[in-house]
């Protein structure tokens, strides 16, 4: 039971924090021709832009509103209802998601009415549909703003209780990915549950969006990969729900209640424990046995556990990360015997007061810099921003979350299954071996005469 | 080497289990035999000289699988860091151009490298065809001007423990008394304080393990002429026969050594050892006894009463985790008997300990310290192990990293304590390290996670 450390103090110094139409606006690219509106000043989405961008090294659909300050002052209603018209003529997305930004909800927008509006002015798009979702970035953070996107899309696309599922039988179970998730974990998610003969319908699916593949289609105004729309309705006779996050919680209640396909929740897909209840689940919806091959990443993994633990034992981390992955981190850091000494979330969440550390503080990089000084950290997990924090405390990195500029691939690599935890314990083990601070300090005898 | 030479580096007086059956130098047995061959020994009882350019003379299998592979450390010189062999050829054995091209060799390091000597080890296959490396080391140290010295050690002359004594060999013939000490430099002179040279022999740095101790050397003013060989220079090797007292750390490797200083030079020695609380403050102990300086007396006792304190007040809390916890310790000879001092000061129970490379006198001392019902282990197969493991129910294996495998795939903890290792256990503070990395894998919750079973599988049973 970690204590929540409020932040106290007026200066945010090295944020740690994306903001929530960032992470809403994450949600909606993973969606197929898809395309985020964010409303607000034309800055709220130039900036989103250049960070998925650089992030993912991909083209990156994302407008605006364009508020400006005559909108600002009157009203920004219309910019929506033309915005939204410009985008369904233009490019004929599947569907557009409408994050509002501080700008937007201090001004007071209701969103959701003007996406009515909008509908009753052009009926001739109410084929397309348009998800609101009242983000602002003065609250939560980039995890809070895609799980409030992930529950909009079900609210949109799934209105009303379903009537009691017929189609329940099909092998098809949905899949409510946090954004704690790369690309590269979903991949993997997908072929295991595949390997179980189930077939898996993800929703964000960023897997098939932003995991950076050449297409045929040289540019495009939206998504090219993503969840198609018309499944995200069928997600009621699917045979189970896995819910990938305990940002989603809301979302999967939603869903759960509209459809009552029954669910299974996973707060973290790392470590031994965790992936056990995971493929378990698997084995249980599928009633089918675990595979061999799944066996043997699991025995794969133990055995790193053992070679890995005399690095790994003892060790001290400092970890700042959103609150889900801060909490896949720390459990894993725990369950092989390492200490987290430092824990920093941009923003509160039910789950912060389970990670497995003394305290967790809302915060930012400095809050972590200076606690893992006086702890005495030995390796740090976060974003990029955090190598000029490592460096001055003199110890690794493992980059981790957003944003990763400064590391090709980083958008697409494994931290989950069997298979990624024990490239996480591999590569933590030799970040530490590599900075051998185990070693006795060379002395030099008052007395030696080098010649 | 000759048959007569390997017999007599075989012979070492200095054993007193020497009239009796030595276990320690029993003949390899075809099929059932662990441990390295002379090469072996050799290369890593001089490999930590730093400053030496280190030649294995032969084809690729002896350096290529065995370089850069030691857990010594240099506070100067790294050269010996650099892996160099002759890597002979199918046509260099037929042709016999073995000798011209370590003559190249030598050459060409000295100019590379400009080491303040080159040795060359000879390996099985120029030894059979019979180069002469003798004539070769004479003839390029002359070309070169740098010592050029021999290290006559094929491997199928005999075990690894045979090649410990012909690298000591090999240091007397051609090294020891060659170069006189440099005096002492006035800015390390202090008042009241007679500075001693002494010899560490045997001691190899492991993971810059020393340096938890050599600070108290610098304190008490014993001047470390040159230990053998841990960050060890050419040239203090060529002092080493100035000493007022020696020191033999890993026992029987290089007692050879030791033996010949005390014959020709008359330097009286002692063995000891640097692991564990006890033994640290014996060996200082004897150091003052032997260069009988009363001024030298005083100031060790001060000097380990305050050291026990201050390492005993940090070890309390990590004993209060150790205490009985059961050890099964498998090591080589010397390290049976001076590792369960450690792991007693720690409050741990050693419950067996292996015995293959112990001598008779290693046998007699771990009586000594553990009591007459100690099990000693003879048969290391990773089987008999694992099976004295369980019927002792020990906690923890410790044994050299060959054996760590054989632990973790069983799901045993394990402790490292072999030349390979990355962590320092000497002196007073490597207890601290000793105690740490012991409660590390002790309390690991891996243990608890890889012995449980896939939750499916109990629902399957």
């Amino acid at each position: 039971m970690a204590e929540i450390l409020k932040r106290n103090k007026a200066l945010a110094v090295n944020p740690l924090k994306a903001s929530q139409p960032i992470g809403a606006s994450l949600a909606f690219l993973g969606i197929q021709h898809a395309i985020p509106m964010l409303h607000g000043s034309q800055g709220c989405t130039a900036f989103g832009k250049v960070y998925f961008v650089r992030h993912f090294r991909e083209p990156i659909p994302l407008q605006t509103t364009a508020m400006d300050q005559v909108s600002t002052v009157m009203n920004a209603d219309e910019n929506v209802i033309e915005g939204l018209k410009a985008i369904c003529e233009k490019s004929s997305p599947a569907l557009i998601g409408v994050p509002t930004t501080g700008l937007s909800e201090t001004q007071g927008t209701d969103i959701k009415r003007l996406v009515k509006d909008f509908y009753a002015a052009y009926p001739e798009f109410t084929h397309i549909p348009v998800v609101p979702v009242n983000t602002p970035d003065f609250s939560g953070c980039l995890e809070s703003g895609y799980a409030l996107a992930v529950k909009a899309v079900l609210e949109t696309l799934i209105p009303s209780p379903l009537p009691s599922p017929s189609g329940r039988g099909r092998n098809v179970v949905n899949v409510l990915a946090g954004s704690f998730l790369t690309p590269g974990d979903l991949e993997h998610i997908k072929e295991l549950i595949e390997a179980f003969g189930l077939q898996p319908l993800v929703l964000p699916d960023l897997a098939d969006s932003l995991d950076g593949h050449l297409t045929e289609q040289e540019t495009s105004p939206v998504t090219l990969g993503g969840t198609i729309v018309s499944d995200i309705a069928t997600m009621g006779t699917s045979l189970a729900t896995l819910v990938l996050g305990h940002s989603l919680c809301e979302a999967a209640d939603y869903l759960h209640t509209q459809t009552g396909v029954p669910d299974y929740r996973f707060d973290s897909l790392m470590g031994l424990d965790a992936v056990d209840a995971f493929v378990s689940a698997l084995a249980k919806i599928s009633g089918k046995p675990v595979p061999a091959k799944i066996e043997r990443q699991r025995a794969q993994l133990q055995d790193a556990m053992v070679d890995s633990h005399f690095m790994l034992g003892f060790m001290r981390v400092a970890i700042a990360a959103d609150p889900d992955l801060l909490f896949g981190f720390a459990q894993l850091v725990h369950e092989m015997g390492g200490e987290v000494v430092a824990a920093v979330a941009p923003a509160r969440s039910a789950i912060l007061s389970s990670v497995a550390a003394a305290q967790v503080a809302i915060g930012d990089l400095e809050d972590l810099e200076n606690t893992a000084r006086s702890n005495g950290a030995q390796l740090v997990i976060s974003n990029s921003h955090a190598v000029e924090t490592a460096r001055r405390l003199g110890i690794p990195l493992l980059r981790a979350g957003f944003p990763q500029y400064d590391l090709l691939g980083g958008y697409q690599r494994l931290w989950v299954g069997y298979r990624g935890t024990r490239q996480t314990l591999f590569d933590w083990a030799n970040l530490l071996v590599e900075h051998g601070h185990h070693e006795t300090p060379a002395y030099v005898s008052v007395y030696k005469r080098e010649t | 080497m000759q048959a007569k030479d390997i017999a007599e580096l075989l012979n070492e007086p200095a054993c007193t289990h020497n009239t009796k059956s030595k276990s320690g130098c029993a003949r390899p047995k075809p099929g059932a035999t662990a441990g390295g061959c002379s090469f072996d020994g050799a290369q890593i009882a001089l490999l930590p000289i730093a400053d030496v350019a280190h030649i294995v003379h032969g084809p690729i299998a002896c350096a290529g699988s065995s370089w850069d592979n030691r857990g010594t450390r240099s506070s100067g010189s790294t050269l010996f860091r650099i892996g160099m062999t002759t890597d002979l050829t199918e046509q260099d054995v037929i042709m016999g151009r073995g000798e011209k091209r370590l003559f190249h060799a030598i050459k060409q390091a000295v100019n590379t490298y400009s080491p303040a000597a080159v040795f060359v080890y000879n390996t099985c296959v120029p030894a059979l065809t019979g180069d002469d490396i003798s004539a070769v080391c004479k003839a390029a140290a002359e070309q070169c001007g740098v010592a050029v010295v021999p290290v006559d050690c094929a491997g199928f002359y005999g075990t690894k423990n045979l090649g410990n004594r012909i690298a000591g060999d090999a240091m007397f013939k051609h090294v020891i008394g060659t170069a006189e000490p440099l005096p002492v430099p006035p800015a390390a002179q202090r008042d009241g304080i007679t500075v001693h040279d002494v010899n560490l022999i045997g001691e190899y740095n492991i993971a810059g393990e020393f340096w938890n101790v050599l600070p108290l050397f610098d304190e008490l003013g014993l001047r470390i002429l040159c230990s053998l060989s841990g960050d060890a220079r050419f040239r203090e090797v060529q002092t080493m026969h100035r000493a007022e007292a020696n020191m033999v750390v890993c026992a029987k490797a290089l007692l050879n050594v030791a033996r010949k200083l005390q014959t020709d030079y008359q330097i009286p020695f002692f063995e000891g050892s640097f692991y564990g609380v006890t033994d640290t403050s014996q060996a200082f102990r004897e150091f003052a006894q032997l260069l009988d300086d009363p001024s030298l007396t005083a100031r060790t006792e001060a000097m380990i009463a305050r050291e026990e304190a201050k390492i005993n007040t940090l070890l309390d809390p990590w004993r209060d985790q150790l205490r009985g916890k059961r050890v099964l310790l498998y090591t080589g000879g010397v390290k049976s008997w001076s590792i369960v001092s450690a792991l007693q000061d720690l409050g741990l129970e050693v419950v067996a300990t292996g015995t293959n490379k112990s001598t008779e006198e290693d046998k007699a001392r771990i009586r000594e310290i553990m009591g007459e019902k100690t099990k000693m282990i003879t048969d290391g197969s990773p089987k008999a192990l694992l099976g004295a493991v369980k019927e002792y129910q020990a906690d923890i294996l410790i044994a050299g990293g060959r054996n760590m495998y054989t632990a973790l795939k069983a799901r045993i903890p394990f402790l490292d304590i072999n030349q390979e290792r990355e962590f320092g256990y000497e002196g007073y503070s490597g207890m601290t390290e000793l105690a740490r990395q012991l409660a590390l894998t002790l309390q690991s919750p891996v243990w608890e996670a890889v012995r449980k079973p896939a939750p499916w599988a109990i629902n399957h049973a």
